[in-house]
Formats: structure tokens, sequence, C-alpha cells
């Protein structure tokens, strides 16, 4: 099976998976109690003006027919228009987009040099000092919650140090004018991530340099930085690499809280929103964004993976 | 009826609380009024999904954005009395089924004057029958078809059956006069103080300075709506000076900051009815003992520490204290621990199992439930919290239950008891239903005897406060915060004129 025929199967199936999670979220989106109409309602819940609203939003069509109505947009690329708004998805998912990607974009690109660098500091520095500190650092930081970690750095470095905005309440659309908005997001979002990596990092670094390869290596009168970075680090990095694509996923997730604490109206506002409003076009439309980057991601290592492994491994 | 002796009296006190409220709330600095800068205030939003049709409005903050681009004909004093806005002047004939309107001078941001024309198309707009515009149950009463426009300032309004407190129509939640023909709002253009700049849905609108408002121009040059959801992010928007207003804080925050000097801590007094809302018609609150029982075993001192850290005051199981026709001379309920323990073993209903409805539809619900269930377990009710759905929350309850949380922002009382408490009321969340009860409203809103109104408001009162379904715990406090810079915010209960109204602040 050669590379193209195995990147088409799985584009198929990509499609497939990605049409398969929008419509289990459609119907788990039905199980929830109530629907549009009755969120609308609000606090008025005059069973006229629900029914009313029901029948303006075409919510009393069967939900297999709204189901069937969607996958053929879908198929067209038509999201549909928001229930609530009567916005165009496509345009709501436009406003979104720009500010999840500026923090899943900036958190990807500080966390490699971030994390490798640590991890292979505290293998160099084996139980000295900075190792004991960085290990301290990482797991403390570790297992504290991104929600709780944003609060506490709100509190402290914004509000009573003043030294960053506490939020990006009133920020321009492209977050990038304002840099400072940033760091505390970023910081949040990298916590985490940078302990796990980094973990794995040192720990396979100090393998490495332990290894045989690596004192013959020394024995032949390779400088030990030559050392440590043409040879250990490579070995030391294929967990580290694993655990990179995890977090791309979990990056979407980690978005979700960030945005809500530093109130960035991303992708993850927009699905907290939509939920509770019931607004399951625009619902849906998230889902596939999500599914597809997923799906595209798991895809891009896989064929990487594919290239790289030589032929008779498979 | 000319434009009467309340409502002049009640648009001289706006304008005199207006000018209470222009002594500096918390700073030291000269109490006269600024021109200049952006104001920038957060509120809750309601993400993407945020629309600039004033008669959509549902949210606070799509409320007070509104009020700063569109005027009503009238609107709620800080006494919920109907004080004029782009009605000059009402009058009625003797039967009260037509009302001339008499429209002040006033201009859209385009220029053109507002006309009796704009007001019948917003009307109808709102009353359409397709549509489902918040107001609509509002403007029912008006017979759109027969009401025409007398010249370009005067409306005369055919009403389908008499009605004395049409005023109140005028000052409806999202009841808001556009120019004719609108029917698209990316760009609106209103009459209001503040004229259209830019928006991003669930981030932010500006608006600008209309210098040719008719109630006087606003002091700031520009007003900027921020939305931020979570209450922290509220707070540390003003506290790191990146708003100066933020609408809608809790109690714990309020005390947080209340002497830290950071920020100013402002409370909108008897802003928020607090209740139980028992249904009459079913068991076991069918039984008037039960409720009676129910009435004295309530806490209500308790209630208000416990739940609305103290900041509100007690209520009397009615709606709109202080509010224009309340029935303050019926005495104050005090909890009787006794006399409702031997109520409830009469009624035959001790160690009675009873499910609370409560859920996070708004602040303060879960708390009260739970405080609530204890008070009554200590009289031998076996009452217990079931916490529901937050975002269908008022369907579920309308209906269901027997026993539920209820709040309710300011409105008049007549509105209270028509949109209740009568048979046919659309959210009648009570089942209060009584044809003697649907004849005294038929009876007061038909009198244009004002004092007569008064006497049959009254009655109903002590009707409601006998029997009724509605266990009105207390009247919470609107809590805001504000930075040290923000001048002449008014006190005045949320959803009536004065509240969120930025056209009369300034930045010191």
């Amino acid at each position: 099976m050669n590379l193209a025929r195995y990147a088409v199967r799985r584009v198929l199936l990509g499609v497939a998976q990605v049409v398969a999670v929008a419509s289990l979220v459609f119907v788990l989106t039905e199980a929830l109690p109530g629907d549009a109409a009755v969120v609308l309602a609000g606090d008025i819940p005059d069973e006229e003006r629900i029914a009313q609203l029901r029948a303006a939003l075409e919510l009393d069509r069967p939900a297999v027919e709204r189901w069937a109505d969607w996958l053929a947009g879908l198929a067209h690329g038509d999201l549909g228009v928001s229930l609530v708004s009567g916005r165009p998805v496509t345009g709501v998912l436009a406003d979104g987009l720009p500010p999840t990607l500026v923090l899943a974009g900036l958190t990807l690109l500080l966390l490699v040099p971030l994390a490798v660098g640590a991890g292979v500091i505290a293998a160099v520095r084996q139980g000295g000092p900075l190792d004991r500190a960085l290990t301290t650092v990482t797991v403390g930081l570790y297992s504290i919650p991104e929600f709780a970690l944003g609060v506490v750095l709100v509190a402290v470095f914004a509000v009573r140090l003043g030294w960053f905005p506490p939020t990006a309440v009133g920020a321009p659309p492209n977050l990038l004018e304002q840099p400072a908005l940033l760091v505390l997001p970023l910081v949040v979002l990298l916590a985490r991530p940078v302990c796990s990596i980094s973990r794995l990092v040192r720990a396979g670094m100090v393998d490495a340099l332990n290894s045989g390869y690596a004192a013959h290596a020394r024995r032949l009168g390779l400088s030990p930085w030559r050392v440590r970075l043409a040879h250990a680090l490579p070995n030391a990095l294929a967990p580290g690499v694993q655990q990179l694509a995890r977090t791309t996923d979990w990056l979407l997730g980690g978005v979700i809280v960030v945005e809500s604490v530093f109130v960035i109206p991303g992708l993850g506002t927009l699905l907290n929103d939509s939920v509770s409003a019931r607004d399951i076009p625009v619902i849906q439309a998230l889902c596939v964004v999500f599914a597809t980057t997923t799906v595209v991601v798991n895809l891009a290592a896989d064929l990487g993976a594919y290239r790289l492994v030589p032929g008779s491994a498979r | 009826m000319r434009l009467d002796r309340r409502a002049f009296l009640s648009a001289a006190a706006a304008v005199a609380l207006a000018g209470c409220a222009s002594q500096p709330t918390g700073g030291t600095t000269s109490t006269q009024p600024r021109r200049g800068g952006r104001l920038r205030a957060a509120f809750a939003g309601g993400g993407a999904q945020e629309s600039l049709d004033p008669h959509l409005a549902n949210l606070f903050l799509e409320a007070s954005r509104s009020k700063a681009m569109f005027d009503k004909l009238a609107d709620y004093g800080t006494d919920v009395s109907i004080v004029p806005r782009l009605a000059s002047r009402w009058e009625s004939d003797a039967e009260l089924s037509t009302w001339r309107i008499t429209l002040r001078e006033a201009a859209f941001h385009d220029g053109k004057p507002v006309r009796a024309a704009d007001v019948l198309h917003s009307y109808a707009r709102i009353a359409d029958e397709k549509r489902t515009f918040r107001a609509k149950a509002n403007l029912a009463l008006i017979d759109l078809k027969n009401s025409r426009a007398v010249g370009d300032r005067t409306v005369e309004f055919r009403l389908k059956r008499p009605y004395a407190e049409f005023p109140n129509v005028l000052a409806a939640f999202g009841a808001y006069i556009v120019p004719e023909g609108a029917d698209e709002f990316a760009r609106p253009v209103g009459s209001g103080p503040f004229t259209f700049g830019s928006f991003q849905p669930g981030r932010s609108l500006l608006v600008r300075r209309n210098p040719d408002y008719w109630d006087g121009a606003p002091y700031v040059d520009e007003l900027e709506y921020l939305i931020a959801n979570e209450e922290s992010a509220r707070v540390n928007a003003v506290l790191g000076g990146q708003a100066d207003y933020a609408h809608d804080l809790t109690p714990a925050t309020a005390r947080t900051h209340e002497a830290g000097g950071r920020m100013s801590i402002i409370r909108l007094s008897n802003s928020g009815m607090q209740a139980f809302a028992m249904k009459v018609d079913r068991p076991p609150f069918d039984d008037p003992q039960l409720r009676k029982a129910m009435f004295l075993l309530a806490d209500r001192s308790q209630l208000i520490d416990s739940v609305l850290g103290g900041a509100g005051q007690v209520g009397n199981d009615l709606f709109g204290k202080d509010y224009l026709y309340y029935a303050a001379d019926i005495p104050q309920r005090t909890p009787d621990l006794e006399q409702a323990k031997w109520l409830i073993g009469k009624a035959g209903a001790t160690g009675l199992q009873i499910q609370l409805d409560t859920s996070a539809a708004a602040s303060g619900f879960l708390e009260a439930a739970s405080v609530f269930a204890d008070q009554a377990r200590q009289a031998g009710l076996e009452v217990s919290a079931k916490v529901g759905n937050k975002d269908t929350y008022w369907a579920d309850v309308l209906n269901k239950g027997t026993i539920c949380c209820y709040r309710s922002g300011a409105m008049p009382i007549e509105t209270h008891l028509s949109q209740r408490l009568l048979t046919n009321s659309t959210t009648n969340a009570t089942k209060w239903a009584r044809p003697e009860f649907d004849a005294l409203y038929d009876q007061a809103v038909a009198s244009p005897d004002e004092a007569r109104r008064r006497e049959i408001y009254q009655d109903m009162q002590r009707t409601l406060h006998a029997e009724g379904g509605f266990l009105i715990w207390g009247f919470a406090d609107w809590l805001l915060g504000t930075s040290p810079r923000l001048r002449g915010v008014a006190n005045a209960p949320a959803n009536t004129l004065d509240w969120a109204r930025f056209d009369k602040v300034w930045l010191g």
C-alpha cells in the first residue's frame, strides 16, 4: 500500500468520524432539557409565545428531518444560521476562531523550546539543586488545575501588582495587537504541558546519557554538549513528541477554561454560550471544527510515522 | 386626562433623585459634571448571539444598550410610576378607550424628526402576530388597526377595552421607538442619547455622544459596552482599570471591596423581589392554612442575611415594596414558629414531604432553597430542594411542581397583577385564579378615578397577603462596582429609567 492510498483511506475515515461525532452531538443536544424556544422565552415562559418561537425556528419539525437537512447543508459547506441571532453560522465561527487560533498557536510555539530546554537542563544537572528545584516546581505546577492557576495569577500579577491586564475585556479583535494581554493566558496554558513534557524529556535524557553509546561518544572525545544534543537528545525526544500530539487535543479544552477566566471571546466561549442557548446549528458547527482538528492532527501524525518508520517494520 | 399630577410629580422626583445622585459615589473631588472621555461598562452578555434589535432586548445588557440608543414613549421612575419620555403628555377620552399621545420634539440620529408614524410602525412591529417580541403581551390591548396618526406629533391609540393604566404600556420593557420601516439593526438608528459606533457581537458595542439629544447631551464622549460573563472578570476589569462600571456583583464581592478604595460599591436598593411561589391549585398548597404556615415559618431576616449577604430588606409577601400603590399599611409578617407548627398540624401536614424546585437560574436561588428548607424542617415539614436546569427553569416551574424559587425585577404593581395573578395570565406561576379577583382588577383598570383604583389595588393586595401563593421574603439590593473616577450613578431599581443609564454620568 503506497502513501497516497493510505492517505485517501485515512481522509475518508476522518470524514466519517467527523460526521459521526456531529450526529452524536445532535442526538445529545436533542436530549438536553428544553430547546432554543424555551431558553429564548426566558423568564416569560408564555406557552403561546414558546409555540410561536418554536414554529419560527422550525423546531416543530421532526428531529430526523432537521438532522438530514443539516447533513445536506454540510455537504455543500453550508452550516446554517444561528437559531438565536439569525446570523450565518460561518460568520459566527469566523468571529470566534482568531483568538482561539492565536492562543493555541502561540502555546504550541512556546511549548516545545521551553519543555525540551527544561528537560535537558534538568537531566544534565541530574541530582543537583537546579534539577531538584525544577522537579519541585514542575510537579507542583502540574497539580494545579488551569482554572485555579488562572484565578491566582490574575489576583497576584494583574490586580495586586498591576503588571498585566487582568482580562481581555475590551481587547481589540486581533489579540496580537496587545501582547501584554496574552502573557497570563499563555502561562496558564503552558503550565501543565511544559511540566509533563519536560519530565518525559528529562527521564529519556537521563537514560540516554547513561547508555553505552553516549559513553562511547564521550570516549571518542566529543564535547559534552555535542554528546548531549546530537546523540542523547534525539532518543530522549520520542516520548515527548507523543505527549505533544496529545497536548494538541488537550489544548482545545484548556482554551475553553482560559477563555472563560480571561474573557477571551473565542471558540470556547462560543461553545459555552451556544450550549446554554440550545443553539444547535452553532454547537454542531463547533463540533465539526473540533472533530476535524483532532482528525487532521492525528492524520498528520500518522502520515508522518508512516513516512518515517521503515517499511519492514510495518 | 392630561398628563396628571402624579406623573408630573414622579418626573420631578426623578429629576430630584438624579440631582442627589450627582454626589460623588466614592471619591472626594468636585461634584461638578465634566464633559469628555470614554466610559467602559462591563456586563454579562449573550455571546455571539447578541442582537441590537431593541425589541428583542431580553438581557440586562440589552436593556441598557437599547436605552443608550433608543427611547420609549415613557419609562419607569425610581418609584416605578410612569415618567414621560418621547411622549410629552397623554390624555384619554372619558371611557378610557382612546388615548391621545403628544410627542415631544425629538430627532433620530439621521436627523429625521420622531413622528407619529414612527411610533405606529414600532408598535405594529412589536405586536406583529407572526413574531415573538417580549413587549407583545403588553401591547396586546391596543387596537392598532384603528389607531392613527393625527398630524406628525400626535398619535391616537384605540384600545380593545377601557384601560386606565395605559401609560404603563408606553413604559413596557422593550417598547422602544424605532424609525418607520426599520426592521434591521446592524447599524441602529434611534433617538437616544448615544449614536451607533461599532459592534462586535459578544465582545463590545461602542456608541458616541449624541450632541442633539432632546434630554441634554451626555457628558461622556463615548460609551463602550464590554462583555464579561464571569462576575470575577467584571470585578477584575474594574480593579485593573479596563472598565469603569461592573454590573451585577455578589454581596461577597461587595464586602471585600467596600472599604478598599479601588472600587466603589453602589447599592441599587429594592431592585429584585425574592420569593417562593406556591401553587394554590393543587395539594398541598391548595390548603390556605398550610400557605399561612409557610408565611409564618419563614425567617425573613435570616434569608436576607444568608442569601443576600445582608444586602436587602425583608418582604411582606407583596410585590413592589415602595412602588406606587404598594399596600404599605399591612403589618409586616414576623416569624411565629409555634403558630406555624400548629397550623401545619391542623392541616394534617406534619412530616409532609415537599419538593422545593430551584436552580442556578438566578443568583441566590440555591442558597435560598437550602436555607428555607432548614426553616421549614424546624416547623415539621420535610422540605427538600431539587436543583433543576438553569436554562429552562422558568418554563419548567410554570406549570409543574408545587413550590419553587422565584424572583422579579421592577414593574408597576398593575403589570405584576395582570401578567401573573389573573385567571388568564400567561405567566401565572402560583396558579392563582379567582373570578372575583379578576373582576376587581377589571374594575380598577376601568376606573378613571385614581383614588378608587388605589383602593381596589389595596383590597387585592390584602387578599394576596392573607391567602396568596407568593411568599415574598425580601427585596435584594442590586450591587454595582464602579471605578473611583465614575460619578453620578443613580440609586434606581434595576429596569427603571435611571438604572444602567449612562447619559447622566461623567468621568471625574
